[in-house]
């Protein structure tokens, strides 16, 4: 099966390793996978704070780009949700109908990376080994924007030496909310604190999720804090073996 | 003492406003306890019924009907009330209905007026209004009188007294009604309101309210309540003056099947909520023989107009959504400077204020999308949100203050760079550099200047990696070769 990888403006820039961890775990099952350089951002950033043109612009430019790919992987789920959600609203607005019939071929190629294993590629044992306590945050946007439902569970459950332990109030925000982690950071910020609280009580080494933005979050107040767990994408315990761990456990 | 401004046009910016908020921990414990209590309750009592997810359809259906037919609707109602021997008055503003009701009243040559829980007469502020013409109001929702003793201001839209505590009703009470000896039972301190109410109820013949619902079909005016006190203001005083937003109506009887069904699980997590009363204009013997109803648009037209925003207008007050706002859940109610609080008030607020004011509103959500999840008439909440945003950018960016606001530069240069990718990568290789000055030798980011400073204020940030995704694939491919 051939795919291309999307790979997000904020995970090329500051989480290179899902990006890597990525490409091995789908290259392991077979996928051939191709890359576009000239990606950037799917254009949520401006989109939720208010820059709608901008965010039209970026998206075109996104779709441009993939017009030809089989298949769009993404390891983001508020990237996934920004297309499926927020994209039909903005051609509806800004575009012309030969642009909308453009987002409608797109839209059905675009998988999150949970999607893509356990819908198109119908495996949920990916061959993983990762043997550490780890705690799953269901990203808001993953959870309620694209309804991953009990994929991430069922890649999880798989995972050869994983002890996975239940977050108490799962589908509760950490904050980050993107822009507004600085626009109203007091607020976001007291929100942190209270998710961190229930993220930390599961004395977990690893918090994992389908989104880096949300981990930057949790993981940033983790690192000032000198708490005793890191957080982690899920696919880089996905894409971690034996042979070849996680580069979060060099 | 509460310092609480719920007049949009004066409160200050969100941001501002959750400062005393979050320094206040016995508020936010209240809060968040409340909450809970709710969420949980809520939460089993969906999950009993197999045919949620329809009934909110329905819910939606029904409220999204009544929106595209809402003037047929209203003649319906008003012909039906009248018939009834009720009197229908129309308000184009707050101002208006303020002064048809001071109006009602001098006609009754009324002094007090007894008052059932409506939020409606916090919108057009009507308490102090009526006040300062000489009219005493006395509340008589349980927490609308400790609000009003307390001189506090409603954090809620169904429990508008959720911030504050049992031991705070109790200082309240045995302040205010000279009760030295009150415990903080519950049961001495409703027997207080009891008492407190008993004699107000006996004694003012004049009675205002708001509604949950008007029934078009029969000219029937609905209202909801959990205590019996407003089912009390209905059955004493003589005169019944009832002052209600002009999305509230319903136009069938038996659409109160559906409606009743999701108000009362998503409000308090109720089956059915304890007290449901109707009244259809006068019956003789029985109830006030003299009915009044103020329709009020107050820029409910205007919302009605923006085809994207009108969803707003589906709003059955449940307050679900602020119950399940992570935002809410830390502030409570006060910080969103309007009497309609969270993700519904910060959507609704800017609205009626026609975005004049409170337009830092629509910012204050994260779009964790909880509360489109539980809204039992299915308001997409996060999409108006960003719809205000867009509003607000597109009338800000093109002032002069704008032109040095980081946030806006921010998003301009960061447009740039989406737009090109060589531009984006270069800025990629630079930001590795210069970031460096801030990076620690563990290799994080401890301290960042201005706008980076509320992201260090309590998180720190990895370093910037040696190399970016796209620059290991494109390493990686010239190996492969």
């Amino acid at each position: 099966m051939r795919a291309s990888l999307f790979i997000t403006c904020y995970n090329d820039t500051l989480f290179p390793e899902t990006g890597r961890a990525t490409t091995r775990l789908l290259e392991r099952l077979g996928v051939e996978l191709d890359f576009r350089q000239g990606q950037t951002c799917c254009g949520q950033m401006h989109a939720n704070s208010g820059f709608r043109a901008e965010a039209f612009s970026q998206a075109k430019r996104l779709i441009r780009i993939y017009e030809d790919a089989e298949a769009l992987v993404i390891p983001g789920s508020s990237c996934v949700a920004m297309m499926r959600d927020q994209y039909p609203g903005i051609f509806e607005e800004l575009g012309n109908e030969s642009q909308r019939r453009e987002l409608d071929a797109f839209l059905p190629k675009v998988f999150e990376l949970s999607e893509f294993l356990v819908d198109k590629l119908h495996v949920e044992d990916v061959g993983a080994y990762f043997p550490h306590r780890v705690t799953y945050h269901a990203s808001c946007h993953g959870l309620r924007g694209i309804h991953l439902g009990d994929r991430p569970f069922k890649l999880l459950s798989k995972v050869r030496g994983l002890e996975y332990v239940a977050l108490e109030h799962m589908d509760r925000c950490c904050g980050f909310g993107g822009t507004f982690s600085v626009k109203n950071p007091e607020i976001s910020q007291a929100m942190l604190t209270v998710k961190l609280h229930d993220v930390l009580s599961t004395r977990a080494e690893f918090c994992t999720a389908l989104d880096n933005s949300c981990l930057m979050h949790l993981g940033g107040a983790m690192h000032r804090q000198y708490a005793a767990m890191r957080t982690i994408h899920m696919a880089e315990i996905l894409a971690s073996t034996e042979d070849a761990p996680a580069e979060a456990l060099a | 003492m509460n310092t609480a401004i719920l007049d949009p046009k004066l409160a200050p910016p969100f941001r501002e406003a959750v400062l005393p908020v979050l320094r206040n921990p016995m508020l936010r414990k209240n809060v968040a306890h409340a909450t809970e209590v709710i969420q949980n309750k809520r939460a089993r009592l969906v999950a009993e019924k197999t045919d949620w997810e329809e009934l909110r359809e329905a819910g939606s259906a029904i409220r999204t009907h009544v929106l595209e037919n809402l003037g047929a609707y209203l003649l319906q109602f008003e012909e039906r009330c009248t018939a009834a021997g009720g009197v229908v008055h129309w308000a184009g503003t707050a101002d208006e209905a303020r002064q048809i009701i001071l109006d009602l009243l001098r006609q009754e040559n009324a002094t007090e007026a007894i008052k059932i829980k409506t939020m409606t007469s916090a919108e057009i502020q009507l308490n102090p209004y009526l006040e300062a013409a000489g009219v005493t109001v006395h509340e008589t929702d349980l927490a609308e009188i400790i609000l009003q003793l307390g001189k506090e201001e409603p954090s809620h839209i169904v429990v508008p007294a959720l911030h504050i505590n049992r031991s705070q009703v109790r200082e309240i009470f045995s302040r205010t009604m000279g009760l030295k000896d009150l415990s903080d039972d519950p049961k001495e301190l409703t027997g207080a309101a009891r008492h407190y109410l008993r004699e107000k109820f006996l004694r003012v013949p004049t009675a205002i309210s708001g509604a949950n619902y008007l029934i078009a079909e029969t000219g029937a005016v609905a209202v909801v309540e959990s205590e019996g006190n407003g089912r009390m203001c209905l059955t004493l005083p003589e005169t019944m003056i009832s002052v209600v937003g002009i999305e509230k109506v319903l136009p069938r009887f038996q659409d109160l099947e559906v409606m009743l069904q999701v108000l009362a699980r998503s409000a308090t997590g109720e089956r059915m909520n304890p007290y449901t009363s109707l009244w259809t204009g006068v019956t003789p013997g029985d109830g006030p023989q003299r009915f009044h109803v103020v329709l009020l648009d107050n820029e409910r037209s205007a919302i009605l107009a923006r085809p994207k925003e009108r969803q707003t207008l589906k709003c059955i007050r449940c307050a679900a959504c602020m119950n399940h706002c992570p935002v809410y859940r830390q502030t409570g109610g006060h910080a969103y400077g309007s009497c309609y609080p969270g993700p519904i008030g910060a959507i609704l607020t800017p609205q009626l204020m026609r975005m004049h004011h409170a337009e830092s509103l629509p910012f204050a959500s994260s779009l964790c999308g909880a509360c489109y999840e539980v809204c039992p008439v299915k308001i997409d909440i996060p999409a108006v949100l960003l719809d205000l945003r867009a509003d607000v950018v597109n009338r800000e960016r093109k002032q002069a203050k704008r032109a040095f606001d980081l946030m806006y530069i921010g998003l301009r240069i960061a447009n740039t760079l989406f737009s090109r990718p060589w531009i984006f990568h270069a800025t990629q290789r630079l930001g590795r550099i210069g970031l460096r000055l801030f990076t620690a030798k563990d290799g994080w980011i401890k301290w960042m200047p201005s706008i980076g400073g509320r992201w260090t204020e309590n998180r720190d940030l990895r370093g910037l990696p040696d190399q970016t995704f796209h620059e290991w694939w494109a390493a990686r491919a010239k190996e492969q070769k």
